[in-house]
């Protein structure tokens, strides 16, 4: 360390080197661009993050009701509170307040207040049907501090390799890097609609061994993000399988369990799968399990509402994972209320309940029909192809970029992708996120854009989008047919 | 089949980290306190009496009513639609409840805010920020978090590169900053606060610490400054001269400062002052020191532990550094928007002439007041015990009482594998249900011992505390005479 006149502690060069490798693109170049030019005046229309509420879709109602008055609980005691808030949510806020002594004023205790831990445990084992211990559930400030959590648990070291598919949400990625870890990817097949490849992952696996990397874990996304996709039984327990033979944890990612847009794959869970295929397996393959109040057709991402539940972990383990909980005392305790809610909604026959499964059923509908109309604009398109979004809030067409693109691209000295979405945000105002964020196979390219703006503007954002894709295809592709590819 | 996770394969950082407050006594805690629950009488008390976190709410202190309002309003905007409302808020919560939601974005208090945290509230407390210090105050320097704590993680993350970088931390210190360093493999390096003159410091011992670790190769890469104190309690008086001296020596510019209690001054002769305030008036600009400074809704006297709400302001930084800090924070999209409200408001209340300012201070005040009572009675008590002595506490919410411990107790606790104060502490839970951090955790000069105990039990039951933990004290000592 010198002193006087040389390097200072937080000068760019003296940070930690992990910090600057992380990469975190979903609010990247392409998202501060959108957000310098909607300060200029321009319409923006953010696409780049899951963020429902921030394009128009309404919270549920009751539970904004039952959390107000937990906020408030002066109003529980006015004569008048019965006539503006239905009787089930101030029973229910009654409950919680209950169950939290002191109120969402204070710090629970630092797993997440027991009664709403077990309300979610009661949750999985209606799911699943088998029982959950809520011992092992977790509350967190969102899903991403849970796996950001186990992330850092299990990573030792550079060798130490965490298995990630290829396209992935980059806070994985982000986290690897941030604790020093090794990414070890497994890409997806885009032509059999993102389907796993296990003999390429075996030789993923094997490939890295040899390079002296301990592949520790796992990571799986179901559904999908970005790419949506839903995991069939079969493939679960041949993931499942393969963790246990390779020693490797899972983390499954199950976020978006409620966003199910087709029949024929409803959500399975990891945990289920697991117990079916009993022992040995169901006793040893170690699983954490992550879900959160973000998504699903709740959307309450402001809350930093999560959990994650562990599966097989040994008592010493489940101590330190408690230990580094502590430390930041508690969840926050609004979060753990909607958590609550969520897993245990109203019920046929409460008061709110016709108007809560109204909501929900809107919204799932609304978001099914918007998961077709994009799908099927993407493939509209000159030069791109789209798989269809199966779950998840995401769609991930592939734009096939003319060879003139990319040089023009590389001449403006950015990624191929990023090239694209910034042009199509410059000229529509459409603010993507490109596919090289989440990674892709060398010389493929997407972007990523979300299934939530209004339903009502969708059509003028598809027809929005396929004026500047076509108009930039024909830029940079000639003009009329020659190698220009739709799906449609 | 080996287990992939098992302690034996953990991070290493993981299994090294210690966090006392709700460390070895606080889960033993839990367990006495289940089996009060399934077997009552059981046990030579009949309540856990919990003086180890500062955790107000959890005791009964009432939130300040005009924040919930405005929170339960932003929580519900349907509300704001209908007649009724009226009459059940204050027109001032509806009007502030209107404020902020016309600063959100779509009103859309569900949706992830900017990563930094929602602008108009930033401007907000960035405006309280200036008001208090009579310094200019940047919104863009402003990070919106989860509470103080993953603030100070993010800085540290930032800091730490290997383990010979170190952090200054007063000793004693609140173990979030140990455990800090220790998850992110840095090094501590600890500045000794003096017992005897009211947990000051004198800069020969900052200077004696400093030079100690950079001749062991440690590059010390900030200082923490905990004021008012945790858990010492002193409102600092020495930032003047700490500023001085590093500004001469030049060798490191980045300073911490958790502010956290800045409302919690018992003292009339002692004034908080923010770090920020002191160096800007000392003649440092914004680019001549880089100061963190971090507050949060948890603590003063609105005690919002559970809504994780706090900021910090980093000043002196350059524009790729913050981008840094800004891509950290974007990975995890944003803090709670209710912590975020909750922020502004506090660095915004209610003011002379507002419908709810009138029964805003009576609140204030009277939590305030009931604070430094219960402080000031237990300090005395503690100073009327034998074997003990105690430093009033000028600030926050904690004691720190020192237990002069006979040889054979020391012993006594060695025989058992376990630090004396620690000993002490299970002893006096298990005995009289009073539940207190030993001093091990946070730190303190070898061969002394101390208990941190909170000061915010109901004040009716401080009596009782004192009397069952000085009954205590006397059959130890009694037992452990030399």
């Amino acid at each position: 360390m010198v002193g006087g006149g040389g390097r200072k502690p937080l000068d760019y060069e003296e940070l930690n080197e992990n910090v600057k490798k992380v990469q975190y693109a979903v609010r990247g170049e392409l998202y501060l661009r959108a957000s310098e030019l909607q300060k200029e005046g321009k319409k923006i229309i953010f696409t780049n993050v899951g963020n429902p509420h921030a394009l128009g879709q309404k919270p549920l109602t009751f539970p904004r009701q039952v959390v107000a008055l937990c906020q408030a609980p002066f109003l529980l005691d006015d004569p008048n509170v019965g006539l503006i808030f239905p009787a089930d949510a101030i029973a229910r806020a009654k409950h919680y307040l209950s169950l939290a002594p002191g109120g969402l004023g204070a710090y629970s205790d630092s797993r997440g207040i027991p009664g709403v831990r077990k309300e979610v445990a009661e949750f999985i084992q209606r799911r699943d049907g088998y029982p959950s211990d809520p011992e092992l559930i977790y509350l967190t400030d969102g899903a991403s501090k849970g796996v950001m959590q186990m992330l850092n648990t299990i990573i030792r070291n550079e060798r130490d390799g965490i298995l990630v598919p290829v396209p992935q949400y980059p806070l994985y990625s982000a986290a690897i890097s941030l604790f020093g870890g090794a990414l070890v990817p497994y890409y997806l097949e885009e032509e059999a609609n993102w389907g796993l490849d296990f003999a390429n992952i075996r030789q993923t696996v094997t490939a890295a061994r040899s390079k002296g990397i301990t592949v520790r874990a796992m990571v799986i996304i179901n559904p999908g993000n970005p790419t949506g996709q839903c995991l069939s039984e079969g493939t679960i327990r041949e993931l499942l399988s393969f963790c246990y033979h390779e020693n490797l944890v899972l983390l499954a990612d199950e976020v978006y369990q409620q966003n199910i847009y087709q029949d024929e794959r409803p959500f399975i869970s990891a945990r289920k799968v697991l117990f079916d295929m009993g022992p040995p397996m169901s006793r040893e393959v170690q699983l954490i399990s992550f879900h959160t109040v973000s998504k699903g057709y709740w959307g309450e991402c402001g809350q930093r509402g999560g959990y994650f539940e562990m599966t097989n972990l040994p008592p010493k383990t489940v101590d330190e994972i408690y230990k580094v909980a502590s430390i930041a005392l508690s969840p926050n305790v609004p979060g753990q209320i909607f958590m609550g809610l969520m897993v245990n909604p109203p019920k046929p026959g409460d008061i709110s309940y016709m108007k809560y499964a109204a909501e929900s059923k809107a919204i799932l509908e609304s978001l099914r029909r918007r998961a077709h109309i994009m799908t099927d604009g993407f493939n509209s398109c000159r030069n791109v192809v789209c798989n269809f979004t199966e779950g998840a809030m995401y769609s991930f067409p592939q734009i096939r970029l003319p060879q003139r693109a990319i040089d023009a691209a590389k001449s403006a000295g950015k990624a191929a992708d990023v090239f694209y979405c910034l042009k199509l945000l410059e000229a529509t105002g459409i603010s993507t996120v490109p596919g090289s964020g989440f990674g892709q196979k060398e010389g493929v390219f997407h972007l990523r854009t979300t299934i939530l703006p209004a339903e009502e503007d969708m059509p003028a954002i598809m027809s929005s989008f396929k004026k500047f894709n076509d108009s930039f295809m024909d830029q940079y592709d000639g003009y009329g047919g020659g190698s220009g590819y739709s799906r449609m | 089949m080996a287990t992939s996770v098992s302690v034996e394969t953990l991070n290493p950082k993981v299994l090294r980290c210690e966090y006392a407050v709700r460390g070895e006594i606080a889960i033993h805690a839990q367990h006495l306190l289940q089996q009060l629950e399934r077997q009552p009488g059981s046990l030579p008390f009949d309540e856990i009496l919990f003086c180890n976190i500062g955790n107000p709410q959890s005791f009964g202190q009432k939130p300040i009513t005009f924040f919930r309002e405005v929170l339960a309003l932003c929580d519900h905007p349907n509300l704001l639609d209908r007649e009724e409302t009226k009459s059940l808020f204050s027109t001032d919560a509806i009007t502030r409840a209107k404020k902020i939601l016309a600063q959100i974005p779509g009103r859309a208090t569900g949706a992830y805010s900017h990563s930094q945290g929602i602008k108009g509230l930033r401007d907000e407390i960035a405006a309280g920020i200036a008001s208090r210090d009579g310094f200019p105050a940047n919104a863009d320097d402003i990070f919106l978090t989860n509470g103080a704590s993953p603030g100070v993680h993010m800085m540290m993350q930032l800091l730490i590169r290997n383990d010979r970088d170190g952090i200054m931390c007063p000793i004693p210190q609140y173990s979030l900053y140990s455990a800090s360093i220790a998850l992110h493999g840095g090094a501590l390096v600890p500045y000794y606060l003096d017992e005897s003159s009211g947990w000051g410091l004198e800069i020969s011992e900052l200077k004696k610490q400093l030079e100690d670790a950079r001749s062991k190769g440690i590059a010390v890469r900030a200082l923490v400054v905990i004021n008012p104190g945790n858990p010492t309690g002193q409102v600092c008086s020495y930032m003047y001269d700490v500023t001085r001296e590093l500004s001469i020596s030049s060798f490191f510019w980045g300073v911490h400062q958790p502010q956290v209690y800045q409302e919690n001054i018992y003292v009339t002769n002692k004034k908080f002052n923010s770090f920020k305030k002191i160096v800007r008036s000392m003649g440092y600009n914004g680019v001549d020191l880089r100061l963190v400074s971090f507050q949060s809704v948890s603590k003063g006297y609105y005690g919002e532990c559970g809504k994780r709400g706090g900021y910090m302001e980093v000043t002196g930084f350059s524009t790729t550094v913050r981008e840094q800090l800004y891509k950290i924070a974007s990975v995890n999209l944003c803090s709670n928007i209710t912590g975020q409200i909750l922020a502004s408001l506090v660095m915004n209340p209610p003011k002379a002439g507002d419908a709810s300012y009138d029964l805003y201070e009576v609140e204030k005040d009277s939590i305030l007041e009931s604070l430094a009572r219960r402080a000031k009675a237990m300090v005395f008590a503690f100073n009327g015990i034998d074997g003990i002595t105690c430093n009033k506490t000028e600030g926050a919410m904690y004691l720190l009482p020192r237990i002069h411990l006979p040889q054979k107790a020391i012993e006594a606790a060695s025989a058992v594998n376990k630090a004396p104060d620690v000993f002490y502490a299970r002893r006096l839970l298990d005995t009289t249900g009073i539940v207190v951090t030993p001093g091990s955790g946070f730190g303190q000069v070898a061969g002394t011992w101390h208990l941190r105990f909170t000061i915010l039990p109901p004040e009716e039951k401080i009596p009782s505390i004192i009397s069952r933990f000085r009954e205590f004290h006397e059959e130890f000592m009694a037992q452990y005479r030399d």
